[in-house]
């Protein structure tokens, strides 16, 4: 190490170890057309998701561009409130600031029509019952509690009805039908 | 050198921008994909820049990705500095022979958050950046040592104004109040959201491509120290020796557009690289009127390039600025002739 020269004034004077300049930045966000489009009617507990003008496979949530093209995309439809689960997780080591019971499943919810999936919660089903293909419908807040954030659907439970068989479940479902053409 | 041409731009810049980068860039990015009858699959590399402190979110050009359509898997990159850097490490992969066309694209959107403060955060993090100077404070400094060591006047900071346009005399930029003394209004620049997306060609393909290619006769990128105490704020060796790498004394300029967001840099960097103190009556060169960080670079080059393809200018230059004070210069000069 390079050794350093001081002033005799700061001879034994205990060294700086650490410099804390705390840094703050305020951003007031602005979501753009389609998840303001979104989130609006996701507080009227409706789910849309946009149509790729490409090859109509439907993205949810939307974002307002079908990413594989690099094209906007300015059609929405109204979505079920009912799916599969596409792939999970369980997860059953405390993360610090999640306050949920253990063990959680995570998953890749797929909505019925819909071509790609978006990470949510499942309950109401053991970890062991969990399984590609189950068939999920989603549980949201009291009304009273509904408003414009991604927070209205509490998780998604168990529906019954037969699973979707597991070619079939989650994004292979798009190459099943060949929706996504040589982009799939 | 292998010769690279700009063959296609597009941009846009407002005030306040409510879409999102995604849906600012896809229509600009279009633009310049038909207009070159390209694809993204044509397309040998994509780079672009931007800031994540603008965006106030982490990796946020990733996400911007959407607007490409990078499927199938495609080679890119990005520079957290203005988009004339991520032309520049375009060019230097054209040189490198191994790509026909790119696609550069930058963009900013200061808007949501306060510029002032992301603008402090590039400054020297230990003794600067803690005390929140603001960018005009900063500014204001090296301007009072340029007009008390008589490098420039107040008179010659009010005809510049005069020529952006933000004040119609003389009489007018002396009412103004100061706004960071000796800085006035008119001598700082507005802000605005805003996007620009360019395609570059190598000389086997630019003429397919584009009737009149704005070939790039030189390109290079000086940087200044970062620390202010050892600067001459008076002087930006940067800019001088980037003009000069870049060649721009080997003949006229026609247009010459300067990212000045300051009076006081627009008379620095025509200073430096040996430009008319005032622009020559025949040729286009005004500072900018609003500064889009990240992206106000790529503009000038874009508009440059615009120049040639007009029929404008036979050579025009373009310079880029990042960093505190014209720390870092990027010059590129363009022809209508390849050779």
């Amino acid at each position: 190490m390079t050794e350093i020269h001081v002033p005799p004034l700061l001879d034994g004077v205990e060294p700086v170890q650490s410099v804390r300049t705390p840094i703050r930045m305020e951003y007031t966000f602005t979501p753009g057309v389609a998840a303001q489009t979104y989130l609006r009617e996701f507080g009227n507990k409706k789910i849309l998701g946009n149509v790729s003008p490409v090859d109509g496979a439907i993205l949810v949530p939307p974002r307002g561009a079908d990413p594989r093209h690099g094209v906007l995309c300015e059609e929405f439809v109204e979505m079920p409130h009912t799916g599969h689960v596409g792939s999970y997780c369980v997860t059953n080591v405390p993360i610090p600031g999640r306050e949920l019971d253990l063990p959680y499943i995570s998953a890749w919810i797929f909505l019925d029509g819909a071509d790609v999936g978006f990470l949510n919660l499942v309950a109401e089903c053991p970890p062991e019952e969990c399984r590609i293909g189950m068939r999920v419908e989603a549980v949201w807040k009291p009304d009273e509690e509904i408003a414009t954030t991604a927070e209205n659907i509490l998780y998604w439970k168990p529906s019954g009805g037969p699973d979707i068989p597991f070619e079939e479940a989650g994004v292979r479902s798009w190459h099943a039908r060949k929706k996504g053409g040589s982009n799939a | 050198m292998r010769k690279v041409a700009i063959v296609a731009a597009a941009s846009r810049q407002e005030t306040k921008m409510l879409d999102t980068e995604v849906e600012m860039m896809i229509p600009l990015i279009s633009e310049v994909k038909d207009k070159t009858g390209l694809d993204q699959t044509d397309i040998g590399f994509t780079c672009s820049g931007s800031s994540d402190f603008l965006a106030g979110q982490a990796f946020s050009f990733v996400m911007t990705l959407d607007a490409v359509g990078p499927v199938p898997p495609i080679s890119e990159s990005h520079v957290e500095m203005d988009g004339a850097w991520a032309l520049y490490e375009a060019w230097v992969k054209f040189q490198m022979g191994v790509i026909d066309t790119a696609l550069v694209y930058s963009y900013g959107k200061p808007s949501p958050g306060s510029l002032q403060d992301v603008l402090s955060t590039q400054l020297d993090p230990y003794y600067v950046a803690p005390l929140w100077p603001d960018a005009h404070a900063v500014a204001g400094l090296q301007a009072r040592s340029l007009l008390e060591q008589g490098v420039v006047t107040a008179e010659l900071l009010a005809d510049c104004a005069l020529r952006t346009g933000t004040v119609d005399s003389r009489e007018e930029y002396f009412s103004q109040p100061m706004l960071s003394d000796p800085l006035r209004e008119a001598d700082c620049p507005t802000y605005a959201d805003g996007g620009v997306a360019v395609i570059l060609a190598s000389e086997e393909k630019a003429e397919e491509l584009c009737e009149k290619p704005a070939w790039i006769t030189g390109i290079d990128h000086r940087i200044d120290a970062h620390q202010f105490g050892v600067r001459d704020l008076t002087t930006v060796p940067s800019a001088r020796i980037a003009a000069q790498k870049a060649g721009v004394h080997d003949g006229p300029i026609d247009v010459a557009e300067l990212h000045a967001a300051y009076t006081t840099h627009d008379f620095l960097l025509r200073k430096e690289m040996g430009l008319p103190e005032i622009p020559t009556h025949s040729q286009r060169s005004y500072p900018i009127k609003a500064d889009t960080l990240m992206a106000s670079g790529l503009l000038r080059i874009a508009e440059a390039a615009r120049g040639i393809w007009e029929g404008e200018a036979n050579r025009s230059l373009a310079h880029a600025t990042a960093g505190p004070l014209l720390q870092q210069n990027l010059v590129c000069v363009l022809s209508g002739e390849r050779n």
